[in-house]
């Protein structure tokens, strides 16, 4: 098991080497650093001069280790537009990110599973019917359709919720949250819905073709003719059996939730990490996307690495080493 | 002695797009309280279905359409399906094929057996792992107090189908199924679990239907055998007599199809064609096109089992009307 952490971590290590090395490269090379920070009166021997002070003639592989170590650090240099460590920047934002991203992965996750194993259960049903009719919907639709479907019959038709913005929020220990107040709350449900739906199609289809795949096991029905309950075999074994490959779509979604915010975040002008990253894209504002290039991956490097140690908590039978055959 | 299970009349019949299917045809036969009635017969012959039905596991569309069955005494093929689950596991066990896809992966053994065992009986967490404990020493399995919360998998074939018996007889059932317990086996373990499978009945008063196509297996284990064709029962009776002196001449042919070291001939004998589809079985005696006695009466009446000495025989060479004439 510590082994096994271990290697992933190391794994863990060399991608986000590589994606820091792209990284570097769009915030090295993508326009002329010195051009994008001083105006035009600057003399040519002053800009040489700064080009010193600053590295950038040092040879590369200098430059990158510097970036890697100051990325470590926590400093990606100072946002163009809004003259501010873009480090703070993106800490400001990120509670509303994941709040919204969390918020939409639960309902994602608990709706999913819900309806994927009812509709494996109930194949017959009308409601299964209707859920796997409305789930292609769901696939197919792109987000900011959904978006603002939702936003015109909740906001504008019917007036129930607000169509923009996080509401009131609060900040608990410099976290700025918008889950304490109930404006902030009702903010939160459009965004969330238009984010889940997706993903929540998508665990809902995997659900119940695992299940049905499942419920058709040898041991499944040895369970019945042991006179298990239909509590107990369909939630206990049956459903436990289909998590694995659940665990890692899930854990892979919430990373795209996560990066992919970015669209729901412009339709609901929500003011998180993606937003702030769609303004930096207009700017050309290197430092930010570099910092946002880098702050996804990180986010994607550690689910995975979460992802393959749930495995372990699952399935036994990954658990090498530990057993005798 | 009143039978463990009494089946009366008993048919199985499946609704399909072409017609319906009947996959057991009218049989009847009882089991006695620590007996042991092997029933064997080709492929499709029925005897899986026969089980199925007896511990009500009989997949949809499939269902009961006639007949009656009656463990100890009491009706259990006409009860409500929670009614249905209690005595599956408690009053009868069942053991599979294939022990290594019997058991849940994902839970160890003793989780099983302790799950197993509270359903069917009221004991604490306690006092049912001191139950499977005692059960999986019973069946053979060394160390079982350390064993027991191993995962399937660190388990061989062999140990898996001791521990399934083990599940099988948890709640001290009357009767234990037994479908083609040793077939997925290597050779050299199957003789031992039909050992433990035959001592542990004896010991926990079980009675067995033991299924299989082995007919070395029903010899060495069986009191009565019970042949079954196309969905019908050809003969049944004591195995001795069935063995040495086959009245059917399907039986006759099955027991010619087996070689013996005693008899030094260098062909078997062989029945010409195979056993007809469910959707075409013939008029009269299904036996009827193979039979290499058939007359007349066998092409166009059915015959039902005729009492014959010990056994009861399904064929008009054995009517009391056909012997005088």
């Amino acid at each position: 098991m510590t082994a096994f952490v271990i290697r992933r971590l190391l794994q863990s290590i060399i991608v986000m080497l590589a994606v820091s090395l792209v990284a570097f490269v769009v915030f090295r090379y993508v326009g002329d650093p010195i051009e994008s920070m001083v105006g035009q009166d600057m003399r040519l021997a002053d800009r040489e001069a700064m080009r010193d002070r600053l590295g950038l003639n040092d040879p590369f592989y200098v430059q990158f280790a510097t970036f890697v170590g100051n990325a470590v650090q926590g400093n990606f240099g100072i946002s163009y537009r809004l003259q501010e460590p873009v480090t703070r920047l993106i800490m400001e934002r990120l509670p509303a990110t994941i709040e919204l991203a969390v918020a939409s992965a639960l309902i994602a996750l608990i709706f999913g599973v819900f309806f994927g194993v009812y509709t494996a259960l109930k194949p017959k049903s009308p409601i299964t019917a209707t859920v796997m009719t409305l789930s292609l919907a769901g696939v197919s639709l792109p987000t900011f359709l959904i978006g603002i479907g939702l936003i015109y019959i909740f906001a504008v038709e019917l007036g129930w919720l607000p169509s923009f913005g996080r509401g009131t929020t609060v900040m608990v220990g410099g976290w700025r949250t918008g889950l304490l107040t109930e404006s902030g709350l009702r903010s939160l449900i459009l965004p969330a819905i238009t984010l889940s739906l997706f993903q929540l199609t998508l665990i809902m289809r995997l659900v119940r073709a695992e299940m049905l795949e499942v419920l058709r096991a040898d041991y499944i029905r040895f369970a019945r003719a042991r006179g298990l309950t239909d509590r107990a075999i369909n939630f206990g074994h049956a459903l436990k059996n289909t998590l694995v490959p659940v665990i890692t779509i899930t854990g892979l979604q919430l990373g795209s939730v996560i990066a992919f915010a970015i669209v729901t975040e412009t339709v609901f002008q929500w003011p998180g990490v993606g937003s702030l990253f769609i303004q930096s894209v207009q700017v050309v504002d290197v430092p930010v996307m570099a910092a946002y290039l880098m702050f996804i991956a990180f986010v994607f490097v550690v689910i995975n690495l979460i992802v393959d140690i749930l495995y372990y908590t699952v399935d036994p039978r990954l658990r090498v080493g530990t057993g005798k055959r | 002695m009143e039978p463990v299970l009494s089946v009366k009349n008993l048919s199985v019949q499946f609704p399909t797009r072409r017609g319906t299917l009947t996959a057991v045809d009218n049989i009847s036969f009882d089991i006695a309280p620590g007996e042991v009635l092997g029933v064997v017969g080709e492929s499709g012959a029925g005897k899986s279905m026969t089980g199925s039905a007896i511990i009500g596991l009989i997949e949809p569309p499939g269902r009961i359409s006639s007949g009656e069955i009656l463990l100890k005494g009491e009706r259990i093929d006409n009860l409500s399906t929670d009614n249905l689950r209690r005595y599956r596991g408690k009053r009868i066990g069942m053991v599979f094929q294939d022990p290594l896809t019997s058991l849940n992966p994902l839970y160890t053994i003793a989780e099983q057996l302790v799950e197993t065992i509270r359903t069917h009986m009221p004991l604490s967490q306690a006092d049912a792992r001191k139950r499977a404990i005692k059960l999986l020493d019973d069946v053979g399995i060394p160390a079982a107090d350390r064993r027991i919360d191993d995962y399937p998998h660190q388990f061989s074939g062999g140990m898996r189908q001791r521990v399934v018996i083990a599940l099988a007889l948890c709640a001290d059932p009357d009767l234990v199924i037994a479908d083609e317990p040793t077939t997925a086996l290597d050779v050299s373990v199957q003789a031992q679990i039909i050992d433990v499978m035959k001592n542990m009945c004896a010991e926990y008063g079980a009675a067995i239907m033991l299924i299989t196509h082995d007919m070395g297996v029903i010899a060495e284990t069986a009191d009565r055998v019970a042949v079954m064709y196309a969905g019908r029962i050809a003969e049944i009776g004591p195995v001795r007599d069935v063995i040495l002196d086959a009245k059917h001449p399907y039986t006759a042919g099955l027991m010619g199809s087996i070689p013996t070291l005693a008899t030094n001939s260098d062909r078997l004998t062989q029945i010409p064609g195979s056993m007809p589809r469910l959707s075409a079985i013939p008029q009269g005696c299904a036996f009827n096109p193979r039979c290499p006695h058939v007359f007349d009466r066998c092409r166009v009446e059915r015959p039902d089992p005729i009492a014959s000495g010990t056994r009861r025989v399904a064929c008009w060479l054995h009517a009391p009307e056909e012997q005088a004439a």
